[in-house]
């Protein structure tokens, strides 16, 4: 039975253009609304591929304000068993600051008797991107973790994990417990069924505090870049134009033979 | 000052984000410029080194380091740090780079500024960096005893300094804890070339949309991934309109893929779609409408029907 | 890639399906030099189009929507972008099922196919859907759904292949440039363009394009939400777009409609989520498209489980996935009809917003016809931008009545249902008084008036249930009173008081006053000073553009005077046609003049009583008007009624009004005078007599012959649809407006059952009867008329069955009731020689 806990954090849609409030300190969703960075819906998604086989259970966690809830319920329509809020402005705290959230609830729920053998993250966040929650989580849990990782396959008490690496398909074999941060591609995210909606509606999601305080992130302003003008080489028009693409996709490098 | 950068061995070379990297350090007035090299420093990367203006290289050669282990090599960081007494701590802005010095930084008790692009002052510690994607960025004060950074890559050019350094190679005794072991890689699976089964493994995925006109109108489309050895990604309509099955779907609602070429045809790019496919590296599209977001985003194109282009496409690929 | 023209004839904004649509029209009907701008990309620019379910069901209560829907289809079918599915609209309580019935009755008067169903019959078509959920439904076989993006391509391509159309997307506009209150150029970001017509299409966006022109199109954007689910696998088994019957789910305000191997579920239940058009996303910004907003989840959350219910196998499918989740925007406007003609603020900008799917093509159309020659061929007169009054054109009011109104999209909406938000906007100066006397107020043009005065309640007993017919069924009670037919029984044995604050007055002003008005009028115009003139205004085909009255004061002055709800448009018909010199003009007087109504045969009595003035019939000829003094108080007294009965209605300065409605109270009410609401003077006093209305007898489908008010000659003098009326008068009219009687209102439950209005005639058999323009005759006006204890229908028929005694029947809730010819003319019922009116009853 492997029980997989699972953080994710609301995040404006980044795929949109950046729309910024007007104080400049955040991203504004108005337009483009909120959701769970990709990596953390594979996430989510490799959490219950693990955990459901083996009869274990997902927990999704966020730290962030009531808002989050959507986030966690989003997780649990497509499978998470149960979640967990733990109320913060996130805006306020640094990527420290989250780990040590984190790891205060993951030593709760173990004092209330459930433990994980499994913290999964995204690799980074969608918006303020730190690269160092599941590393800092994992010293403060004292267990290994790796980052970047795309697939997860748990036998017994050993984690076999793949990520991307610069020389090909790098395979991890980790023992349990284990805290893995995800890469979005090594599995579709599913999108909630009614009846996930429904459950995710009426589950159970407990609230907890952050007692420590909190180093912050730093940040004093956003900005946002110009778009780059378009940079488009019109190759020609219609049929005539075959040669020329031709050409292009050989200096690529993707025609072989 | 003293800075160590942490210089990523690519095909033999320092990559490129390490040497934009090391440029990048370079202009931050270190005057005594290390790079740190885990494994045995092939002359290339030393060459590299020299011409960026690089003192001393730190190689950490030990066996327990060969097979990649993120908390061994921030020890290694660790140790080039110690060992060149510096105060600025610089990795290229790639996975493995941000990997390595978040373990640094949460060894050390510091805080870590990844994907900078631009530093405003050393002392405090004030960057700009990638946020969003790169789609904003970000004012912010880093203090720290140790100055952690992350370059994010493309940032600034590889230049070479003026002067080119010695580059002393320095042998550097990392003491390996096996805790610092527990997550390291057991084997590598090489990629092969051609290997593209799946839509987001592909190396080459031909897209379709509306311009298709309606079932039938993909045999091109089909004949050109095939000659192309990848795989055919469709828009929502296509889908909707029950053309081609969801599983071929790129876009916010279906996959995301990255492949080296995207071809896409008759797609007029909605930002739906769009965000399915903006990580391709190299973007072609066909499309009769030369004001269509996809042509104007793409890297080329070609305005016309795509049931013209491609059929002459494939005869010119024979 | 189309560079941006320097100049154009027309300026069409939007390519939606309404621009696309509308550049197709206009083309056909000979325009050209046609530039269509558009700030997004082809062929879905992010407008509301792009995101439309795109079906349509062609039921509806207004006649007006549902010809404009009916063309809409004709021309999808042309296009060959429609598929028909036919649809349910499926009801979930008793309450639903009798508005179905009502439904029934509209779709038989607009020549709709429609029948109840069983929930069985349902399942048959809809396996899918739970039928233990519903306990009935109408089907529609010929609701489909079309390609509105498609239609929208062949409809540019086809503007272009004439040579008419250049189309220009991924261009905003950023600015107007209006000169001397004409529109001279758009600006953009590609440049500027010079057009002398302009038309703003662009759904959500237009109120935000019009006020760069110092205009108002009153609509804004609001929240439709949608999802779609699958794969289905039901729906993956079959071929094509769409294969099962759409369902709309009415109890619920929701709609289940099958795409492809998808179930799109939307709603119109959750609250009401408005936008203000500037803060739409850019393109750039938004995540799938400006119009298509981030789902907010709790809001459909009910939605979802009510929709469950209906289909749970389908939809309880675990492997089904919401794919797709949106809170797309659509325009709404505050009294739901869409914002359509030239605006009255700036001379060659056009409006063409607030339009649906289901309308556009048709809607495009008929607004092509009226700027190509100023008569679309379908009536807009409910969808005239000029309709607006000041207030109605405020964001705040805009946004009070959609709010209110939204939920009622799928809602059972009573023919009289008043508004709650935005009251008390104009009142009269007897307002206090009204509301001391228990004046239950209906609105009118944003003016509160009273419909009846509950301290009249006693006069119910007094004349009792044969004439004061109170309605045993609550639908057919509601937002009515006998209290009205009481109040009426007693104005015509001694007198009422009428409050009709809420005329609109204009005067025509100038030299060239009588020359103006007398090629607008059908009456002569050219008549001594104090004469007063009921005349229709006509349109170039002899259509009813309106029915007022008009005083002549002075040589060169003419005061108009119409309804409220209809006066702005008046008053722009009127403007439009002022001599281009300036010799006369249009000045609104509305705000500065209060009308009291005093009728009956104690008129005489309680006026003499107040004034010196020879107000005797024979001292103060019908048809004339003076200033007589009331006490101190200077009055202008026109001796014309409304309600057959002698009397006046009298002017005074608004300031005035509260003083001399209390001194006709105080001489009137020992005199046996009551206050009288608009129940009487709208429908009970007009009905019993004859008189048309415009709205709902009159329009600009309707001609004098058919509604029996021509004339045996006409003026010397030219004006306006003169050749067409006297074209008409040698022809036999293709239908003929009559006054029916019910003659046994018991259903068949025995509660006796009294019509409101839109419902069908049939034969007395129940056999569909069609006129000369294949129209099916159905209700303009019914109501009570309680002098003669009967209930009065108004309706065309065709002319054989239009003679006095034909025996028919009414249709009203899926119930025929026995009705009687009572006048094939505009003979009134009631005192057919008109000797009360006269002073000689």
């Amino acid at each position: 039975m492997t029980n997989v806990l699972v953080c994710v954090k609301r995040v404006p849609d980044p795929t949109g253009e950046v729309v910024l409030t007007p104080d400049g300190l955040r991203v504004d969703g108005r337009y483009a609304g909120y959701t769970t960075s990709a990596h953390e819906e594979a996430a989510v998604a490799l959490a219950v591929q693990v955990a459901e086989p083996s009869g274990g259970t997902v927990t999704v966690l966020s730290v962030g304000s009531e808002d989050s809830l959507e986030q966690v319920r989003a997780g649990i329509a497509v499978g998470a068993t149960d979640g967990v809020l733990v109320e913060a402005d996130a805006d306020l705290l640094g990527p420290a600051d989250v780990a040590e959230a984190v790891a205060e609830a993951v030593r709760a729920r173990s004092d209330a008797g459930t433990t994980y053998d499994l913290v999964l993250l995204g690799n980074d966040a969608a918006d303020t991107g730190d690269f160092q929650v599941g590393v800092r989580l994992a010293y403060l849990l004292d267990r290994p973790v790796v980052a970047g990782v795309q697939t997860v396959a748990v036998d017994g008490d050993v984690a076999t994990l793949h990520a991307e690496g610069p020389e090909g398909t790098e395979v991890y074999e980790v023992a349990l417990p284990a805290v893995v941060t995800v890469l979005e591609g090594g599995v579709s995210p599913k999108y909630p069924s009614v009846m996930g909606r429904m459950r995710a509606k009426k589950a159970e999601v407990e609230r907890m505090t952050w007692s420590g305080t909190p180093g912050g992130s730093g940040r004093e302003a956003l900005t946002v870049p110009e778009a780059p003008p378009s940079q488009v080489t019109v190759l020609g028009e219609g049929p005539t134009a075959a040669p020329a693409l031709v050409a292009v996709l050989r200096e690529l490098k993707v025609v072989h033979s | 000052m003293s800075v160590v950068v942490l210089v990523e061995v690519e095909e033999g070379r320092a990559s490129l984000v390490s040497r934009e990297t090391l440029a990048f350090a370079r202009s931050l007035g270190a005057g005594n410029l290390h790079a740190l090299v885990v494994g045995s420093a092939p002359e290339a990367v030393l060459a590299d080194c020299r011409e960026a203006g690089v003192v001393v290289v730190h190689e950490a050669a030990d066996p327990a380091l060969e097979r990649y282990a993120a908390a061994a090599w921030a020890a290694a960081v660790e140790a080039a740090g110690r060992a060149a007494r510096a105060d600025l701590v610089v990795a290229p802005g790639t996975g493995r780079g941000n990997e390595v010095l978040a373990h640094v930084a949460a060894r050390r008790g510091l805080r870590m500024a990844a994907n900078v692009v631009a530093v405003e002052s050393l002392s405090p510690l004030v960057v700009q960096r990638q946020v969003v994607g790169g789609a904003a960025l970000e004012r912010a004060t880093v203090p720290s005893r140790v100055r952690l950074l992350s370059m994010a890559g493309h940032a600034v050019e590889p230049t070479p300094a003026d002067a080119p350094g010695e580059a002393r190679v320095q042998p550097l005794a990392v003491a390996v804890d096996p805790k610092d072991l527990r997550a390291q890689v057991v084997r590598v699976e090489r990629r092969e070339q051609g290997d593209s089964s799946g839509l987001t493994a592909a190396k080459v995925v031909v897209g379709a949309g509306r311009g298709a006109g309606g079932p039938d109108g993909f045999a091109a489309v089909d004949a050109l991934a095939e000659r192309l050895g990848g795989a055919v990604g469709v828009s929502r309509v296509v889908t909707s309109l029950g053309w081609r099955p969801h599983h071929e779907q790129v876009g916010q609602t279906g996959s995301r893929i990255a492949p080296d070429l995207y071809l896409a045809c008759g797609i007029s790019g909605s930002i739906q779609h769009w965000a399915g496919c903006a990580s391709s590296r190299t973007i072609i599209a066909v499309n009769t409408d030369a004001d269509a977001p996809m042509v104007t985003k793409a890297d080329y194109a070609v305005i016309g029907d795509m049931h013209e282009v491609l059929p002459a496409v494939l005869e010119e690929l024979g | 890639m189309a560079a941006l023209p320097a100049s154009a004839r027309c300026v069409v904004i939007g390519a939606g399906i309404v621009g696309n649509s509308l550049v197709h029209h206009l083309a056909e009907l000979g325009w050209t030099d046609i530039v269509q701008l558009d700030k997004g990309p082809l062929p879905n620019p992010g407008g509301s189009t792009g995101h439309a379910s795109n079906f349509i069901f062609p039921v509806d209560h207004s006649r007006e929507f549902a010809d404009i829907t009916l063309d809409s289809m004709r021309q999808y079918k042309e296009l060959g972008v429609f598929t028909e599915s036919g649809g349910y609209e499926v009801a979930r309580t008793e309450e639903r099922m009798e508005e179905l019935r009502r439904r029934m009755g509209s779709a038989k008067a607009w020549g709709i196919p429609a029948e109840l169903v069983t929930p069985e019959q349902v399942a048959e078509k809809v396996p899918f859907l739970d039928k233990d959920v519903i306990i009935g439904a109408a089907w529609f076989p010929t609701v489909g759904v079309v390609d509105s993006l498609r239609a929208g391509t062949i409809m540019r391509e086809r503007a272009v292949e004439r040579g008419a159309l250049t189309t220009v997307p991924n261009v905003e506009v950023t600015g107007m440039e209006v000169v001397d209150g004409r529109i001279r150029a758009v600006e953009t970001t590609q440049g500027r363009i010079e057009a002398e017509t302009v038309v703003v299409a662009c759904g959500v966006w237009s109120p935000k394009i019009a006020r760069m022109a110092g205009a108002h199109i009153p609509l804004t954007p609001a929240v439709h939400q949608m999802i779609s689910v699958g794969p289905c696998e039901v729906l993956a088994e079959k071929p094509g777009e769409i294969s099962y019957p759409i369902v709309r789910d009415m109890d619920t305000f929701c709609y289940e409609r099958q795409h492809g191997s998808d179930m799109e579920v939307g709603s119109y239940a959750h609250r009401a989520i408005l936008w203000d058009p500037e803060d739409i996303p850019s393109i750039e910004q938004s995540k799938l498209s400006p119009t298509e907003m981030p789902f907010t989840e709790d809001d459909f959350d009910p939605q979802l489980e009510q929709a469950l219910e209906l289909m749970p196998e389908l939809l309880g499918d675990e492997r089904a996935e919401i794919r797709y989740a949106i809170n797309g925007l659509l325009s709404l406007t505050p009294d739901g009809y869409p914002i359509l003609g030239e605006t009255p603020e700036v001379k060659g900008l056009w409006s063409c917003a607030a339009v649906w799917i289901k309308e556009g093509p048709g809607t495009a159309r008929a607004v092509a016809e009226w700027m190509t020659h100023g008569n679309p061929e379908i009536d807009l007169g409910h969808s005239d931008i000029a309709r607006f009054h000041p207030h109605q054109k405020t964001r705040a009011h805009v946004k009070a009545r959609t709010s209110e109104s939204f939920i009622k999209t799928y809602g059972i909406v009573h023919p009289a249902e008043q508004y709650g938000s935005n009251r008390d906007v104009r009142l009269a100066p007897m307002h206090a008084s009204q509301k001391e006397l228990g004046a239950v107020f209906h609105e009118t043009a944003g003016w509160e008036r009273p419909h009846w005065y509950t301290s009249n309640a006693g006069l119910v007993e007094k004349f009792g249930p044969e004439q004061t017919m109170p309605r045993e069924h609550e639908w057919d009670a509601r937002w009515w009173s006998p209290i009205i037919n009481a109040e009426h029984l007693q104005m015509r044995e001694a007198a009422g008081l009428v409050d009709l604050s809420a005329f609109a007055i204009f005067d025509v002003v100038g030299p060239r006053a009588l020359e103006a008005v007398q090629r607008i009028i059908v009456a002569q115009a050219d008549v001594r000073i104090g004469r007063v003139v009921y005349t229709p205004v006509l349109d170039e085909r002899g259509g009813f553009r309106s029915d007022l009255t008009v005083m002549r004061l002075a040589h060169d002055r003419f005061r108009v005077v119409t309804g409220g709800a209809h006066g702005m448009a008046d008053k722009k018909w009127f403007a439009d046609r002022m001599p281009e010199d300036g010799g006369a003009v249009v000045v609104d007087l509305t705000s500065s003049w209060t009308t009291i109504g005093l009728w009956g045969p104690k008129a005489l009595e309680i006026l003499s009583g107040l004034t010196d003035a020879d107000v005797s019939p024979g001292g103060f000829a019908f048809g004339t008007c003076r200033e007589i003094e009331v006490g101190t108080l200077s009055v202008l007294a026109s001796r014309i009624s409304y309600v057959g009965e002698f009397g006046w209605e009298l002017y005074v300065p608004i300031e005035a009004g509260a003083a001399l409605w209390q001194r006709l109270l105080d001489a009137g009410t020992p005199l046996g005078m009551v206050p009288v609401g608009i129940g009487v003077y709208g429908t009970t006093g007009r009905i019993e007599k004859g008189y048309r209305a415009y709205g709902y007898e009159l329009d600009t489908e309707r001609t004098l012959m058919e509604t029996g008010m021509s004339r045996a000659k006409w003026k010397e003098q030219d004006f306006v649809g003169k050749d067409a009326v006297v074209a008409q008068a040698d022809e036999a009219p293709k239908a003929v407006l009559c006054s029916l009687t019910v003659d046994d209102h018991t259903s068949a439950s025995g509660v006796k059952r009294y019509m409101l209005g839109g419902e069908p005639i049939l034969t007395r058999e129940g056999g569909t009867l069609t006129d000369g323009h294949g129209r099916h005759p159905y209700v303009t006006t019914a109501g009570s008329a309680p002098s003669l204890g009967k209930h009065v229908l108004m309706a065309f028929l065709p002319p054989e069955v239009a003679t006095v005694g034909t025996q028919l029947a009414v249709s009203y809730m899926e119930e025929l009731y026995p009705v009687t010819v009572a006048a094939a003319d505009a003979t009134p019922l009631f005192d057919p020689e008109n000797l009360r009116i006269r002073g000689r009853a």
